[in-house]
């Protein structure tokens, strides 16, 4: 009884109460104090996303990600397309990042048709793939430098990105999108002097990097600004399924070229970085560390790169896949990058998931803004090392 | 210059048929048999083993066994989900999801994603959430899958029962068509 | 009797009809003046919406540095912002925000497209949740075409941006 008549008299009671009440003074509640923000999807710092965010004052209190305004729909399109012609439209989700997203695709595709890679178009994949891996964290930490309003970190990286889009340049002949990447090894070869140009840009690039240190990682504002905000532990960076710089900055020594090397990383020395803190300073400073760590990789596979040979397989025309699944992962500039293709005997896909670190670190972000000041909250977001058009696909 | 590097690489690189490898099934790897030897043994003909490849291993079960399967698995040491995929059977009347999982805090199943299938029954006029294709969730099992599990459910309209919010995430608020995924939407011009 | 007339709330119609009446009285002898003012301060909206935006971030750093040819960076409020570009697709989702960051703009405003996807949905012209160009949504001065384009394209853009500016008729 007493269940159904509380909702008639709060029925009842609501609009009088509003009537007698001016408007704006009903501030008693809890649930008055709370307002609604919504960040995005036009915002200074954030493009092409929205948070929900829920605060109490000037505390975070609820946070919802709304993804999806680029959701083009790029799984459904793989359906349509052959295995070769999938391979443009594959790179757009990151183009400052096409040479490793464009990695798990072409590695699947060549074990669902069993092609082998000549070995020096190996080594120049994994040249290209870091290139384009110090490509992405540039713009990325370029962006970091705008979120924490520190305009001299947005010029030094988006100058010094040039170098290495010059020699990416040199080796496809586009600036951003590539497409460098094909089933059966790379598209073209380099040109003649290749290796000591990029060896000198390389070196150039690492002199450069190591200044940023002094600029913006010793600085002291942007110490207390992201220091012990967005602290993800150990455990929650494991059980939410966080991938890349996130894991590592959490304690996490997990890293696919190590762990699961593919092409010619088991014969390089490859060193992962670390940081056990968790906190935003450190999933800000592993990916500058990785972009050190990629220049040794660039000058460890110049050096034992072939001199010459063929670098690319010829494929059949509209190459098919058995009846058969296959699930590749590479590390990607944001974390594990895998692709699942099943195929059904066609030339098309049947299905194609790309499952990218962009999507899987979105989980931590309402539970690392939860509890944090709303200044806190670009410092976070964007230490999750997140790129919304490859989350939405 | 360039024209000509390219004729040289074309030259040289050698065409090659593209055929499926034929290997005999005797010599599947060793640590990955044991894998899948353990959830047969716990799970018997419950589970079916749909292949054991190198670094990967796939496991079949009803969806009545996808909890408890689940639950094994991560006892056994896999504890994230990599990604999860729908995959739409028209033909079968049958919506697979895949779950890939991995293993983050064991270093010896750091290689390893085993994928964990499971069907729902699939309908011709989908109403998502209202119809009988549902799955159990498994974010209690893995708290990953939690928005993967939100995109499976636009995407191919599969709903998971004990889901916190089966909301909409990436296709327009208005979105009234089908969900974009099955096989029977088509897109434009195509 | 003007202090009766003007209050807070309607201050800002009484000094935009003042604006008009301004602008008409001045149109003939100072409107070159005023159109190359506009000219050299074009205050970009910062709205991402698609993949196009690293090579605008690339066109606003140092080597490329839009802001020698009249294009300030794009930080701030968009309500003081008098260009939008349309940096890529612009999927169904985004469209009627897309809209709004351009209704809430003050005049005169104006629109580059940059981009195949903006142009005629480029390489998703087939996708489901992608709009085939931008032309339903706002109205576009200048087309940039490209998948990205190069910096350098989309600061000729801008010289063309420039250039209309330039003939036209003060608003």
């Amino acid at each position: 009884m007493s269940k159904q008549l509380t909702p008639k008299s709060s029925k009842k009671q609501s609009p009088e109460s509003s009537k007698n009440l001016p408007p704006g003074l009903q501030l008693e509640n809890v649930d008055d104090r709370i307002m609604t923000l919504n960040v995005g999807p036009q915002h200074p710092g954030s493009g092409h996303m929205r948070l929900i965010i829920k605060v109490d004052g000037d505390y975070i209190v609820n946070c919802d990600p709304d993804p999806g305004y680029v959701h083009r729909g790029e799984e459904k399109m793989a359906e349509y397309r052959n295995y070769i012609t999938n391979i443009p439209h594959l790179e757009r989700p990151v183009i400052h990042d096409s040479c490793n997203i464009l990695y798990p695709y072409c590695l699947g595709i060549e074990e669902l048709v069993g092609i082998e890679v000549p070995e020096r178009a190996k080594y120049l994949r994994v040249i290209a793939a870091e290139l384009n891996r110090c490509v992405y964290t540039q713009y990325w930490l370029a962006i970091y430098g705008i979120f924490l309003g520190h305009s001299t970190m947005f010029m030094w990286p988006a100058g010094d990105r040039e170098l290495l889009i010059d020699l990416l340049e040199k080796m496809s002949g586009a600036r951003v999108t590539h497409a460098y990447f094909v089933p059966g090894g790379i598209r073209n070869d380099v040109p003649a002097n290749f290796e000591d140009v990029c060896l000198r840009q390389v070196n150039y690039f690492e002199k450069r990097i190591k200044e940023y240190a002094g600029i913006f990682y010793d600085n002291p504002i942007l110490i207390a600004r992201t220091k012990d905000t967005g602290v993800l532990s150990r455990e929650d960076a494991i059980r939410l399924g966080t991938t890349g710089s996130v894991l590592r900055a959490s304690g996490v020594d997990f890293d696919i070229r190590k762990k699961e090397p593919y092409d010619v990383y088991d014969e390089l020395d490859v060193h992962s970085n670390v940081m056990k803190a968790g906190d935003s300073y450190a999933r800000s400073k592993v990916p500058w560390l990785d972009m050190l760590e990629s220049c040794n990789i660039i000058r460890q596979a110049l050096e034992k790169m072939p001199k010459s040979g063929g670098v690319r397989t010829k494929l059949k025309p509209n190459p098919k896949g058995g009846d058969d699944e296959v699930y590749r992962r590479v590390e990607s500039g944001r974390g594990s990058l895998g692709m699942h293709i099943v195929s059904d005997k066609k030339p098309q896909p049947y299905r194609l998931k790309i499952s990218v670190g962009s999507f899987r670190n979105l989980i931590a972000m309402p539970y690392l803004l939860k509890g944090e000041k709303l200044g806190n909250m670009p410092a976070v977001y964007w230490s999750l090392n997140y790129w919304p058009v490859e989350a939405d696909r | 210059m360039s024209t000509s590097d390219n004729k040289e690489t074309a030259q040289e690189s050698t065409q090659v048929e593209a055929k499926p490898e034929d290997k005999p099934k005797e010599n599947l790897p060793a640590f990955e048999k044991s894998l899948t030897d353990k959830i047969q043994k716990k799970f018997g003909d419950k589970t079916e083993i749909a292949y054991v490849k190198s670094n990967r291993t796939r496991v079949n079960v009803k969806k009545e066994d996808v909890v408890k399967a689940a639950q094994f698995i991560r006892e056994m040491g896999f504890d994230h989900a990599e990604s999860v995929s729908g995959v739409d059977y028209p033909e079968s009347k049958e919506i697979e999801v895949v779950y890939h999982l991995g293993s983050y805090s064991d270093p010896t199943l750091a290689k390893q994603i085993l994928a964990l299938a499971t069907r729902a029954t699939r309908e011709d006029d989908p109403k998502p959430g209202n119809d009988s294709t549902k799955l159990p969730s498994l974010r209690d099992v893995f708290y990953s899958v939690e928005f993967h599990e939100r995109e499976c459910f636009e995407m191919l309209g599969v709903f998971f029962e004990g889901h916190p919010d089966n909301r909409r995430l990436l296709l327009p608020e208005d979105w009234a068509d089908i969900p974009p995924l099955r096989k029977d939407f088509g897109n434009k011009g195509r | 009797m003007l202090k009766d007339l003007v209050t807070p709330q309607n201050a800002n119609v009484f000094l935009g009809n003042l604006g008009d009446i301004l602008i008409k009285a001045v149109d003939k002898p100072l409107g070159m003046a005023l159109n190359w003012g506009r000219l050299w301060s074009l205050w970009p909206v910062h709205i991402e919406t698609a993949c196009c935006s690293v090579e605008f971030g690339a066109a606003s750093g140092p080597r490329y540095d839009v802001e020698r040819f009249g294009i300030i960076e794009a930080f701030g409020s968009l309500r003081q912002c008098d260009l939008v570009v349309v940096q890529g697709t612009i999927t169904r989702k985004m469209a009627p925000r897309l809209r709004l960051v351009y209704d809430q703009m003050p005049e005169p405003k104006y629109v580059i497209a940059m981009g195949a996807c903006a142009i005629t949905g480029g390489l998703y012209f087939d996708s489901y949740n992608v709009l085939p160009g931008i032309d339903g949504v706002l109205p576009v001065d200048v087309y940039v075409p490209g998948c990205p384009p190069r910096p350098e394209t989309l600061i000729q853009a801008c010289m063309l941006l420039q250039e209309k500016i330039k003939r036209q008729k003060i608003r």
